[in-house]
């Protein structure tokens, strides 16, 4: 390397090393410029192609602004049924999900031993990391006529749900209980076992403890949990095309409406809605202090 | 408090039931890839290895492991670059809207994948006007790729400390000599974690991928979604699921071992997880 280059580096060096604010700029432009242009805009642009317009004749996005795709969203009686159904299957996850996880959550952080503790966590998170479309499709082989679940109950004279809203009910459940399970868990971890001998000592039997002392504790762990499941819930499309039979969810109507209808502010105006609802439910939940159990 | 020895084993009991509600179906799904039934009847009738051998004979199939590869080098390549640089600015400098930068890396994998996706194919197609392609994809999954790296390279900066640097300085090295023979080193095993992590997240992910791939555009799991109604690609579909859950697991616990304890704890790994939707 000759001599003019390295002093002249040197001195780029010397130069970003006394400002501190260019060495940030640096660092900050490319990333910015990544997650600003392409994701802030993109999430904006949304929310404005909803009031937009396809011309029926091309079937191109044209530059028109109206209320139409709101108004039809919230009033065309499919868009309502699909919303209530996708709200309701989401609150019916959420309970299911939370009545599974208290137990569970409860024996890894109070009950097992510390050695026992661990194996059980990896137990919980490793399948968070197995494929998502593998799992539903892992329910859509159980549930099936000939399947592991038929098989199970025959004998008892019960049948498969087949694929419907309760099968899709249970790979949804399925699919979020970790997400439910972990947060409830590090709640109960921080809750003192010297309250809870505190309570026992008190005369408590351990259901009262358990009423009294470690639910009121664990409310914003739960209602943490309960966001994960339900907002998962509310923007799946994927599980109900598995094992939902024909039935559709938000996600899907948003899906079509992106793909064979081709009409992007209809389905823009379609992802708002579980946009809307989230806000909702999360400033509902605000004040339990739930946000900072995430 | 102290619990009875019969509600310790019922807790105990409830626990070992839903564990085993959660591992059964994949033993399901990696047990059917043997069995001699083609309508997956259970018990298996039967063990074959003759899905397995024309799993890895089906171009289809072939492809989609091709370009999945693709995309997620492409897509871990970029997130590696964009990580490392904003996980730096937001650890060594205090700088006015910290936290909306931090929340800015954090929402692509945040919102539902839906919203991402929907946001993403209408930006493309309406605001940039590029036709849907390979590159589109690789562009959105690097967008939600970043937090994953960041994460870990955020928590290696914050242990490691600036201490090492400070006397690299001060012994004279200049800012590229101090991050090439300080920094770099003390962040190639999280950038090797943050990097399979995002690998992971890219090769499994499905929903914002059915938004930005082009048409003809066949990611693995975009395979399996097309050919998963058609009966008698049943067994083939079985087998390329259980190749999925070893790709999006095995690099998880590499990384879990590489990232060290400040990744190892359940919250952690929670938030971690819980983005990778």
């Amino acid at each position: 390397m000759s001599a003019t280059t390295s002093t002249r580096r040197h001195s780029v060096s010397a130069f970003l090393f006394e400002h501190a604010r260019l060495r940030l700029a640096l660092l900050l432009t490319a990333p910015l410029f990544w997650l600003g242009l392409v994701y802030i805009v993109a999430l904006a642009a949304l929310l404005v192609t909803a009031f937009w317009t396809v011309d029926s004749f091309t079937g191109e996005v044209r530059i028109e602004w109206t209320l139409d795709n709101i108004v039809t969203v919230l009033t065309a009686s499919v868009y309502q049924s699909v919303t209530l159904r996708t709200v309701g299957i989401a609150l019916l996850v959420t309970v299911i999900d939370i009545l599974l996880a208290l137990p569970i959550a409860f024996f890894m952080a109070k009950v097992a031993g510390p050695r026992l503790q661990r194996a059980l966590v990896i137990a919980v998170l490793t399948p968070l990391w197995a494929s998502y479309l593998v799992k539903a499709y892992s329910w859509r082989t159980v549930l099936s006529p000939e399947g592991l679940f038929a098989w199970l109950v025959e004998p008892i004279g019960g049948s498969s749900p087949g694929y419907g809203i309760p099968a899709t009910v249970i790979t949804l459940s399925y699919l979020w209980l970790p997400y439910v399970i972990l947060p409830i868990y590090a709640g109960l971890e921080r809750v003192p076992d010297s309250l809870l001998d505190a309570s026992s000592d008190l005369g408590a039997k351990p259901w009262r403890t358990v009423r009294s002392v470690v639910l009121p504790l664990l409310y914003p762990a739960v209602i943490a949990g309960s966001i994960f499941s339900f907002s998962l819930t509310l923007g799946d499309y994927i599980a109900v095309s598995i094992v939902g039979g024909a039935n559709q969810m938000l996600g899907n109507l948003v899906y079509t409406n992106v793909g064979t209808a081709n009409n992007l502010p209809l389905a823009a105006a379609a992802a708002l809605i579980p946009i809307a609802i989230i806000m909702v439910y999360l400033a509902a939940v605000r004040r339990t202090g739930a946000l900072d159990n995430l | 408090m102290r619990l009875s020895r019969l509600s310790k084993g019922v807790l105990g009991a409830l626990t070992a039931a839903v564990l085993a509600i959660v591992y059964i179906p994949l033993l399901v799904v990696v047990l059917n890839s043997f069995s001699t039934s083609q309508t997956f009847a259970w018990p298996p009738p039967g063990f074959t290895l003759e899905w397995w051998a024309r799993a890895a004979r089906s171009q289809g199939a072939l492809d989609a492991i091709g370009t999945s590869v693709i995309v997620a080098l492409a897509a871990t390549a970029v997130s590696l670059v964009l990580g490392t640089l904003i996980s730096l600015a937001l650890q060594r400098y205090e700088f006015f809207g910290r936290s909306t930068v931090n929340l800015l890396v954090i929402l692509p994998i945040a919102l539902p994948g839906i919203i991402t996706g929907i946001a993403l194919n209408n930006f493309f197609r309406t605001i940039a006007g590029v036709q849907l392609s390979l590159l589109t994809l690789i562009v959105a999954h690097a967008t939600f790729c970043i937090v994953t790296v960041f994460n870990n390279v955020l928590a290696r900066l914050r242990r490691t400390g600036t201490r090492l640097e400070e006397a690299s300085a001060d012994l004279g090295a200049g800012v590229w000599t101090t991050f090439r023979l300080v920094t770099f080193p003390q962040l190639r095993s999280a950038l090797l974690a943050g990097g399979l992590l995002a690998f992971a997240l890219s090769f499994d992910e499905i929903i914002v991928t059915t938004f930005t791939a082009g048409t003809g555009v066949q990611t693995l799991p975009i395979w399996i979604l097309n050919n998963v109604f058609r009966p008698n690609q049943a067994p083939v579909v079985n087998v390329v699921a259980v190749v999925l859950i070893l790709v999006s697991i095995i690099p998880i616990a590499i990384a879990q071992k590489l990232a060290g304890p400040e990744s190892g704890t359940p919250r952690a790994s929670a938030g971690r997880a819980a983005r990778s939707r």
